[in-house]
């Protein structure tokens, strides 16, 4: 292991880690909200918003990230949207994201059991509040280990990126290798940085599961 | 005689082709206690339900001191705070603590103070000998306990009736004694109620009027003892024998 060559490379891979960071959460927060929005048109049936978000979700799940982003990134042009691979790189992450965001709400939202908004709405609570007291508290910590997972699983997924030239950690070890034939310390450095970025995810997840796990269901 | 509360007038409730409750009429007064018994699947619960609006209804009126009670009702939530319901699940919110559990519909609903919400909760639950679980969750609280916070829960909103739906069905045999010495109480303080129940012997000391439901219809109605002692229909004579046991002594 060139220790020498891992140094001088450590900042260009701290810039990469940054973007990917960045893309990554930008990514993560559009695909929320994506989630949110999908699933309160399946649930509150909205005519065509629900039927609308249905063919986005199987759409979405079932295609690999990198053709969604090269349809992003090559298609759009042609129709006469131009954007940068910063912003394909976004809008492919929260398209990806969004579907799974709103298969882990949904599976929330639907273990809460029916009678469960009966007493609810028995103690005079609109539909409205049963959902803000009773039901999203709930779904909330059902779905949190989904959640985390889909979390983390997105935050992998920017390893893509670079097939759309965005200088992210993939890119910049591609590069180096291609540049230096540097193959292990170059691995090396790509492995360290995505564990930097997601183990404290991963126990950030964990902690925030066990403080939401306090419903203990079914009893 | 004592002011209606609630007044039930030809209620039809179908689902699909079954008729579940075919003409039902019924008039609760002020401080009565209504017991209604009845075979397995003969529609008590679901005429709780309709009562309460959880269920539409296909024929017939549910009037609560004089405002119709219905489904469609655009008030519905202000009408439901007036019927309490206890079910035989519990139903408490798994995610809030006992206090929270009774305190959320009268502070969010009623808009009534935290203090003074929670100072009549504490008083609540320590009437039902429960004061010190205030802070537990309803997964650390036995089936009794769960059962003794949904009452206070329901109680805690003052309604003007209280509905009972087999609050006892999913108990063990020891825990069901403590549910029903709390309800006996609510009824010596003069508290509306309908109770659906499988307890016989408890059914006889807490109703002044039995309600007997087979197949969707009132096939009796009337007093307690009467019931219990005389009833009146070979139907009732027949359900009420379930109850009952006989060794047949076999020896030679």
């Amino acid at each position: 292991m060139k220790w020498d060559f891992i140094m001088k490379y450590l900042p260009l891979y701290q810039k990469s880690a940054v973007l990917t960071v960045k893309i990554g959460v930008a990514g993560i927060l559009l695909s929320i909200l994506i989630g949110i929005f999908c699933t309160a048109a399946q649930n509150f049936r909205i005519p065509f918003l629900r039927q609308a978000a249905n063919v986005y979700v199987e759409i979405s799940r079932n295609t690999p990230l990198l053709i969604q982003l090269f349809f992003i990134y090559y298609g759009l042009p042609k129709i006469g949207i131009r954007t940068n691979a910063e912003v394909c790189g976004i809008a492919g992450l929260a398209f990806l994201g969004g579907s799974y965001m709103a298969e882990a709400f949904r599976s929330g939202i639907e273990a809460v059991e029916t009678v469960q908004y009966e007493s609810a709405y028995s103690l005079g609570l609109s539909r409205w509040q049963t959902l803000r007291y009773v039901v999203f508290p709930q779904a909330l910590s059902i779905c949190m280990p989904a959640f985390m997972a889909n979390v983390i699983f997105l935050l992998k997924e920017t390893s893509v990126f670079s097939a759309i030239s965005l200088m992210d950690l993939m890119f910049t070890a591609k590069d180096l290798i291609g540049l230096y034939y540097q193959t292990t310390e170059s691995l090396f450095l790509l492995v360290i940085f995505y564990l930097l970025i997601l183990l404290p995810v991963s126990l950030a997840g964990s902690l925030l599961e066990r403080r939401l796990r306090y419903a203990g269901f079914g009893t | 005689m004592s002011e209606k509360v609630l007044e039930i007038e030809h209620l039809v409730k179908r689902f699909d082709d079954l008729t579940v409750l075919n003409d039902i009429s019924l008039d609760v007064h002020e401080g009565e206690v209504i017991v209604v018994v009845g075979p397995s699947g003969c529609g008590k619960s679901t005429l709780l339900r309709c009562i309460n609006a959880l269920e539409e209804i296909q024929g017939g009126e549910i009037r609560l001191k004089g405002e119709a009670v219905s489904k469609k009702s655009r008030n519905l939530p202000e009408i439901r705070q007036k019927i309490g319901m206890v079910f035989q699940s519990y139903e408490l919110f798994p995610h809030l603590n006992v206090l929270d559990n009774i305190t959320l519909a009268p502070t969010k609903v009623q808009k009534r103070s935290r203090e003074e919400a929670a100072e009549e909760a504490l008083a609540l639950l320590s009437r039902v000998g429960l004061q010190e679980k205030a802070g537990s969750f309803p997964r650390q609280l036995s089936g009794g306990q769960k059962q003794r916070v949904a009452i206070v829960r329901a109680l805690c909103m003052h309604p003007e009736i209280l509905l009972f739906d087999e609050v006892t069905a999913a108990l063990d045999p020891e825990m069901v004694r403590e549910v029903l010495d709390v309800i006996l109480g609510l009824a010596e303080q003069g508290k509306t109620m309908i109770i659906v129940t499988h307890e016989m012997q408890f059914a006889r000391a807490v109703a002044d009027k039995v309600i007997f439901l087979d197949e969707g219809v009132i096939k009796e109605e009337g007093d307690p003892d009467q019931f219990f002692d005389h009833p009146k229909t070979e139907r009732a004579k027949e359900f009420l024998r379930t109850f009952t046991f006989e060794r047949k002594h076999s020896h030679s």
